[in-house]
């Protein structure tokens, strides 16, 4: 089952979800340690596989670096709920075929520790706390591809 | 309807004649930045899947400049997977130590930007190089790898937003203080997904210089690009410079094109600002804030690291004394050696700076000047995020040259004018 783990706030940066400190490797079992470390040194700690962060507006502003969308795939983070994204991040999540979650109002609706049951072909939020079913916006078809091949340059092999 | 530049610039790149906000395109990249932090990955992701070709050798720039000279055993192990692949692949503008430089600063100076291109950069400030009338973007380093082996990605076309510039800039006020004002204006995500054009009589009196350090952090306000129209300015500065290809087109927004929004701002009567922790939205003018004490001073990047701004920095350093730990850090090789032969090195040294090699170093917290906890810094840096440039709970003030440069000199926030 996965819990959410809710920050209320907005522009949550890829400092916070990944410092530069460890910028100096690429490694994904390594940047998953501090995954989120700026913002909750404890998360790791925390979070179970599959569990789920939720977040204000602009998730993921401030630097290119795919170290962000790593550390948390790395941590094994299910999914990342989140009002609005930043648009480099948004891009290089689904790159990875990790699928971003906006969800206006998440904030209003999911509360830290809610159990939650994503369906990505619904775009459903089952909150199994507050007994509340949720709709999102599903990607965009062409985007949805890319994550459903597990990433662009998946994508890119088999469509040659 | 007629269209923006940024419209324009993506039809030609996707081989259409028209294109519209929203819209998705698959567009020709003209121009690859590639440095050492996201890079290496690409590269690796490239041999992974077994498509370990370079589209063009020559459309591709490599600088180290994040942790360059290397900071410690894991960045010199990123160094050496991208300096054995540029030499693997013959790239002709590789820029090794000693002539490698911060990125954003190095390209343009080196000739590498050409306008009506589209250029993209593992590196979210790429967006620099709109202020030579082209689309730049960053992008991640999936985007990255797909670029360096097809010369193509998809992109959504970004709806824009105009920014006028009107009036003059006082004595004491640069671009830094009006992009400040910019976001101050709209927010960090108040151009999220949008191109951000700039436009005005106050942004042609500006230098090439001055014209990045604005769209240098259109990506700050969450904009997709910042783009400035060509002049002669821009003209003069490509003339004898580019690197390969010299010939380039000109594209301009018609005066029917369609903008979501537009912002007037009266640049005579700006103040020096001062973005306060930890979003480069929280601006502030220098008169609400001065006296404010600071423990460091941090004048470099791809923001403010370029000859002009050391050149402001020195006028105010000139004869002074520093009262707070001063780093001062030209962005590249060129511009290093120009302030040792202008003799602003002398200046800095005088003052009680430190004067260090082309790095970006700390601006991103990486070294050469990390805070402690507790820790306040004046920066001409284009990013004050929790724990930017150390601990997470020291705190960066973001200004101008000068701001900064009257800053160390009172060890405390200060207001230029009464140095210039
Ligand atoms: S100087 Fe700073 S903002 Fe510019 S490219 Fe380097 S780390 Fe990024």
């Amino acid at each position: 089952m996965a819990k959410a783990h809710v920050y209320k706030r907005d522009h949550v940066n890829t400092d916070e979800i990944i410092p530069a400190r460890y910028l100096n490797t690429d490694d994904a079992v390594e940047l998953a340690k501090h995954c989120m470390e700026d913002l909750d040194t404890d998360f790791v700690r925390k979070a179970k596989p599959g569990d789920v962060i939720v977040c204000g507006d602009d998730f993921g502003c401030g630097s290119s670096r795919e170290h962000a969308v790593w550390a948390i795939q790395g941590a094994k983070v299910g999914a990342v709920i989140a009002h609005s994204f930043a648009r480099i991040f948004y891009r290089n999540c689904i790159n990875c075929g990790f699928y971003p979650i906006e969800l206006p109002g998440a904030l209003d609706k999911i509360r830290d520790g809610d159990e939650l049951n994503i369906d990505y072909k619904d775009g459903t939020i089952e909150n199994k706390t507050q007994k509340t079913k949720i709709k999102f916006m599903p990607l965009p078809d062409f985007a949805l591809n890319i994550v459903r091949d597990g990433g662009l340059l998946e994508h890119i092999k088999k469509q040659k | 309807m007629g269209m923006t530049i940024t419209e324009k610039i993506m039809a030609r790149a996707a081989g259409r004649t028209s294109v519209k906000a929203g819209e998705l395109v698959n567009a020709n990249v003209d121009m690859i930045m590639c440095h050492d932090v996201t890079t290496p990955p690409a590269i690796s992701m490239l041999r992974e899947h077994g498509v370990d070709n370079v589209f063009d050798p020559e459309k591709i720039v490599v600088t180290p400049d994040h942790f360059q000279p290397a900071k410690d055993i894991k960045s010199a192990e990123l160094h050496k997977r991208l300096d054995s692949w540029a030499k693997e692949k013959n790239l002709p503008y590789y820029y090794k130590l000693g002539r490698a430089g911060v990125c954003h600063a190095l390209l343009p100076e080196q000739g590498h930007i050409r306008p009506g291109e589209v250029i993209v950069g593992g590196d979210s400030h790429t967006c620099t190089y709109g202020a030579f009338a082209a689309f730049s973007t960053g992008i991640g380093s999936t985007d990255l790898a797909a670029a360096i082996a097809t010369g193509v990605l998809w992109f959504k076309v970004p709806a824009s937003m105009k920014f006028v510039l009107n009036g003059s800039l006082g004595k004491g006020v640069y671009s830094k203080d009006v992009i400040l004002e910019v976001i101050r204006r709209i927010g960090t995500d108040g151009a999220l997904y949008r191109a951000m054009e700039f436009v005005g009589p106050a942004l042609k009196e500006m230098t090439m210089e001055a014209r990045m350090t604005i769209t240098n952090m259109a990506i700050e306000a969450g904009g997709k690009n910042g783009i400035v129209g060509f002049d002669q300015t821009t003209k003069a500065y490509l003339s004898g410079r580019l690197k390969g290809k010299t010939d380039y087109t000109v594209f301009e927004s018609d005066a029917n094109a369609p903008y979501v929004h537009e912002d007037t701002i009266d640049c005579s009567k700006l103040e020096p600002m001062v973005a306060f922790p930890h979003l480069p939205s929280n601006g502030k003018a220098v008169g609400e804030c001065k006296g404010l004490a600071m423990d460091q001073a941090y004048i470099g990047s791809c923001t403010n690291g370029r000859i002009e701004d050391l050149r402001i920095a020195a006028s105010i350093l000139k004869g002074r004394q520093v009262k707070i730990r001063t780093i001062v850090v030209p962005a590249t090789p060129v511009i290093w050696k120009q302030a040792v032969d202008e003799g602003l090195a002398e200046i800095f040294y005088d003052a009680g700076c430190v004067f260090s090699a082309p790095t970006c170093g700390a601006c991103l917290g990486g070294f050469m000047g990390i805070l402690a906890a507790g820790e306040k810094c004046i920066s001409t840096t284009n990013r004050n995020f929790v724990g930017r440039m150390g601990s997470p709970k020291s705190e960066v003030y973001l200004a101008s040259p000068a701001t900064a440069a009257a800053a160390a000199v009172e060890g405390k926030l200060a207001d230029c004018r009464n140095y210039l």
